[in-house]
């Protein structure tokens, strides 16, 4: 069902875990589902410098979201938060199509870590830090 | 085979050996159609019609009450279908239950489609059909009540005779879907008090692709599969002969060993479940604890998913199966865990295991040793598990 890239990826998630002083935290999904994500960025210079992900989920989801992370590492922010869901599944090599809507979580968990990184930078200028 | 442990008896079983060599004969040298007037098919229609009484025997039926099929969701459409076309005069009203295999559940849905009525008894907790709950939902209308015998996902045994026994006081056919109890546990249409029963042969070590309908006489049911006049004209198509030869040795070999074995499976499972419950913190049961087939064992585990789960399970040659989301192919998880009140976010992180003939002591034990690393593996990639 699932290609040798989405099972490497399941048996060896890179980035898997939390950073504890995250600069943005962006949570997706929701158990009642089935599915849910929760992505943490450190940010320096505009660049994400770490990024990890916790995943509740079937082999889609872990694969998808191991992957984005792994394309999103190193990259600069306004850069990273154009990466697609289906850039995501196209970087795996695929997903079986019943499975397509487990892979969206991936780039919008990572989409909403750098929404909430922004909200918190946005909101320390506005107090004049 | 050989290197998998298997544990998922309830989707297929492997057809034993004997099976397949009983029925080789009959795919080879003994090709013959039985509805043929030469030789060739006389010879298969007398093999046919000696195991259509077996297997009547079997199940304490007639064997004109024995139709053969191509398995058990033909049995089920046919039963359903069958029963309203044929007493749509006497009203458009059919009763079952919330935790029917979709075989059953979505020919009702068509016939809702088309304006039939369909009253969906529910469950309790541990997935058991009230039969006063069936009573009080019967109309004048009602033309079907249809019961599963025992439920695939968690192996809940229903009260068939006592539901058949209202059924039979109030002039309604009766229906059960037997498909998981035949060749586990002794099986006879009169003590069940059913009018129509479904089985079928990949269940119980018997090839895909053939299974029975069991229809007491005078109960009518118009046919599924109209042609060319196969069994007696209400059950058209060529018949599988090799399946049919098969489904008989199935039925036989179930028979010699059935006490010995439900007892052997039932005590395995038990081991497992009491070795899961030491080693692995937050998982729960799901079914009922006694009125179960012996072979099944569904439980939940918090904060982790289904799917990843069997294919952790999988990487490690362990197959079992899950009702998430993920695996139903749907984006509801179980409805039968649904029905029994599971939340969905519990149900998507269950798992079901049904041992088999081959499930050995060895098998336990390598389950035991290898599960609990899966399961903390994947909760420590969980979001939800914090513990």
């Amino acid at each position: 069902m699932y290609t040798e890239l989405v099972m490497e990826h399941f048996r060896n998630p890179r980035n898997m875990g939390v950073i504890e002083d995250a600069d943005g935290v962006g949570e997706v999904g929701n158990p009642t589902c089935g599915d849910m994500m929760r992505i943490t960025i450190k940010v320096e210079d505009e660049v994400l410098q770490d990024i990890k992900f916790q995943t509740l989920g079937c082999g889609a989801a872990v694969a998808t979201s191991s992957m984005v992370t792994e394309m999103a590492k190193g990259k600069r922010v306004d850069d990273a938060v154009e990466i697609t869901n289906k850039e995501v599944a196209e970087a795996l090599g695929g997903l079986p199509p019943n499975k397509m809507h487990c892979s969206n979580l991936a780039a919008d968990g990572l989409r909403a870590a750098i929404e909430d990184y922004r909200a918190r930078k946005g909101a320390r200028a506005a107090a004049g830090d | 085979m050989d290197n998998v442990i298997y544990m998922d008896h309830a989707a297929t079983t492997p057809t034993d050996p004997e099976v397949v060599a009983a029925m080789e004969p009959w795919l080879t040298a003994e090709f013959g159609n039985p509805s043929t007037l030469y030789n060739l098919g006389l010879t298969a229609a007398r093999a046919m019609e000696q195991a259509r009484a077996d297997i009547a025997s079997y199940v304490g039926a007639e064997p004109d009450e024995i139709y053969f099929t191509s398995g058990g969701t033909e049995s089920d459409n046919w039963a359903v279908k069958g029963a309203a076309d044929a007493h749509e005069k006497k009203g458009r009203h059919l009763i079952t239950s919330t935790i029917e295999h979709h075989a059953v559940l979505e020919p009702m849905e068509w016939l809702e489609k088309k304006g039939w009525e369909v009253t969906r008894v529910a469950v309790d907790s541990a997935g058991i059909v009230d039969p006063e709950d069936v009573r009080r939902a019967i109309r004048p209308e009602t033309v079907l009540i249809s019961i599963m015998h025992a439920n695939n996902e968690v192996g809940t045994i229903e009260p068939i005779a006592e539901i058949g026994a209202i059924a039979r006081e109030a002039g309604i056919i009766f229906h059960t879907d037997a498909v998981q109890t035949v060749g586990k546990l002794p099986v006879n249409v009169d003590d069940l008090n059913v009018d129509v029963m479904s089985l079928s042969g990949h269940k119980f070590y018997g090839p895909k692709g053939v299974g029975a309908l069991y229809l007491r006489k005078r109960v009518r049911l118009t046919p599924l599969m109209h042609g060319g006049g196969q069994e007696r004209r209400r059950r058209a198509g060529t018949h599988n002969v090799p399946g049919i030869i098969g489904l008989a040795k199935a039925f036989d070999l179930a028979h010699q060993r059935m006490d010995i074995e439900a007892a052997r499976e039932q005590s395995l499972r038990d081991r497992l479940w009491a070795g899961l419950e030491e080693r692995i913190p937050d998982i729960w049961f799901n079914g009922h604890p006694t009125q179960r087939l012996p072979n099944t064992l569904n439980f939940r585990v918090e904060g982790i998913e289904g799917e990843a789960m069997i294919l952790c399970l999988d990487m490690n040659l362990i197959g079992v199966s899950s009702g998430s989301a993920c695996t139903t192919g749907s984006l509801e998880p179980s409805h039968v865990l649904l029905a029994m009140g599971i939340p969905a976010e519990l149900a998507h992180g269950s798992l079901r295991l049904t041992l088999g003939r081959h499930n050995t002591d060895e098998d336990i034990d390598y389950f035991l040793d290898v599960f609990p690393g899966v399961v903390k593996r994947l909760r420590e990639m969980s979001p939800v598990y914090n513990k």
